[in-house]
């Protein structure tokens, strides 16, 4: 059985994302910048996309930009809202201790040219309240940049309320959307969002392409310069059978978006009851406020690396914030704001499954965990400890 | 891949592993906060060691390390398995990826270790 468990991570395009795409490089070849006919024929599939994208979102197709994806989408965002405040004297920006590195880096190389940024603490559930953003908002806060839902862990934080909030203190408030677009309802207006960022790849659209989604009257930032691509704040030619083929993903998902989560969820569901009879693991984040296709799970006494490893030679694609994958010694930094020791957060596994998964898939991948964690518990070290009594069980 | 064939197999196909109740030398090495531990059980006979047994919390690098480390110094006598490197293992396995060379010091540490465990229950002869 082959299993890909990992949409998390990437999506595999979907039919209708591929034939868009395809058509757009046989019959929209020309540059949308170029002014007679075979250009103006590319613009306006450029129009078309920039409209339809806004549509899915309830936003002003105005302040749809397209970018290289959604680190890029994120980072401007983010200078963009520094670049005003270091104007306005404003440079205190609020966001949380499990954002996306494309997030926590930017706002890091702020921190070092004079910034404070709050990392707000997101609980053992993986959820940051409305109210925590209110305390910590500043009279010279520009910004409160929080994340749709987590990319590890899945957990799906109060925008509206957060919006809201920002809305009645006057700070921008910006979302890291992409886990999220394609797969739960956005509605920028409704849920008082600025700006937001959103990644193609991430349902089944194609890799390299995003949105940076500004509303009006928020002035941008260039990271490119160069062209008068996107309203002058984003330069280079751009990538029509991308952006093209990205609004068709993203159509496509958003129509079908009720029954996919009502079938991913049931599938979810069914994976989460059963990884949960392996003793002495647990469900990372809040067990309700969650993506429907994202489990994470620890299990205490292994590591998450070659748990990955061996389910990779069944078959099952998933992935680990075990350090292991990242080069450094510490696990993931999601999985250690939510409070969880480092031992305990080295044993992690993230499947994220799609409405293309079956029951049958579910079980096949309970079996394998199971199979695989009883197996390297019995060759672990600290596994021995903790059985034994010599360590205490983290987990009941 | 990230790992070489020869990592894979000892990865997924572990030699020696296990424990051993009746062993003349353990040593544990790593920590579980970096996500590596090693254990390894060694059995000594006239300066021989005559079988040898390892249990590893860690990442694929490390189970494999471990096996491999097992491979080389069972039937050897002891002051050859202190010569060990954690060069030699990465040899042996045909390289390991640069931040994964720690665990092949862990296993050159494991041995010395239980060498060092033997020691101090039997005595250096």
């Amino acid at each position: 059985m082959k299993i890909y468990a990992d949409n998390a991570a990437t999506t595999k395009m979907s039919k209708t994302a591929r034939d868009a795409m395809v058509q757009c490089m046989d019959e929209y070849y020309g540059n949308p910048s170029s002014l007679y006919t075979i250009g103006q024929l590319a613009a306006s599939k450029l129009l078309e996309a920039r409209e339809e994208i806004a549509g899915c979102i309830n936003a002003d197709p105005k302040g749809i930009y397209f970018t290289s994806g959604g680190s890029e989408a994120d980072n401007q965002a983010i200078i963009s809202a520094a670049e005003f405040g270091r104007k306005k004297n404003k440079m205190h920006i609020i966001s949380t201790a499990f954002e996306h590195h494309a997030v926590l880096h930017t706002l890091m190389k702020l921190e070092r040219s004079g910034f404070e940024v709050t990392y707000l603490d997101v609980h053992e559930n993986g959820v940051v309240t409305p109210e925590e953003v209110e305390a910590a908002i500043r009279e010279d806060t520009i910004l409160v940049t929080v994340m749709y839902a987590n990319n590890e862990i899945g957990t799906i934080q109060p925008i509206k309320e957060i919006g809201a909030v920002c809305k009645k203190h006057g700070v921008w408030f910006h979302t890291d959307a992409v886990q999220a677009a394609g797969h739960v309802k956005i509605d920028v207006a409704d849920q008082n969002i600025d700006m937001l960022s959103i990644s193609a790849h991430k349902f089944h659209g194609p890799k390299g392409t995003g949105v940076l989604y500004a509303r009006a009257g928020i002035p941008l930032t260039n990271l490119i310069e160069g062209g008068a691509q996107e309203k002058g704040k984003r330069a280079g030619t751009e990538n029509l059978p991308a952006i093209v083929s990205m609004a068709a993903a993203l159509s496509e998902a958003c129509a079908g978006m009720k029954d996919a989560a009502e079938k991913v969820t049931a599938l979810r569901e069914r994976l989460i009851s059963g990884l949960q009879k392996i003793p002495h693991s647990r469900l990372n984040g809040d067990r309700q406020n969650r993506l429907p296709g994202t489990v994470n799970f620890c299990f205490e006494g292994i590591e998450g690396e070659s748990l990955l490893l061996l389910l990779d030679a069944r078959g099952i694609s998933a992935s680990s914030g075990s350090a292991c994958t990242s080069g450094s010694l510490d696990p993931s930094h999601v999985l250690l704001s939510l409070g969880l020791p480092h031992e305990v957060a080295h044993g992690s596994l993230r499947l994220s499954i799609n409405e293309s998964n079956t029951e049958e898939e579910m079980d096949y991948i309970v079996k394998s965990v199971s199979e695989v964690v009883e197996y390297l518990r019995d060759m672990s070290p600290v596994w021995e400890d903790l059985i034994k009594g010599r360590k205490q069980f983290y987990f009941e | 891949m990230l790992y070489s064939e020869k990592v894979m197999d000892h990865f997924q196909n572990p030699r020696n592993v296990g424990k051993m109740d009746d062993a003349d030398g353990i040593g544990e090495v790593g920590n579980a906060k970096c996500g590596d531990i090693m254990k390894m059980y060694i059995k000594v006979n006239d300066g021989i060691i005559t079988d040898v047994k390892f249990n590893t919390f860690g990442c694929g690098s490390a189970i494999a390390s471990s096996s491999m480390a097992t491979e080389m110094i069972k039937g050897k006598p002891i002051d050859e398995a202190l010569e060990i490197t954690n060069k030699a293992v990465v040899e042996a396995l045909d390289g390991l990826p640069a931040q994964k060379i720690h665990c092949s010091v862990l296993a050159e540490e494991a041995i010395k270790a239980a060498i060092e465990d033997y020691y101090s229950k039997h005595g250096k002869e």
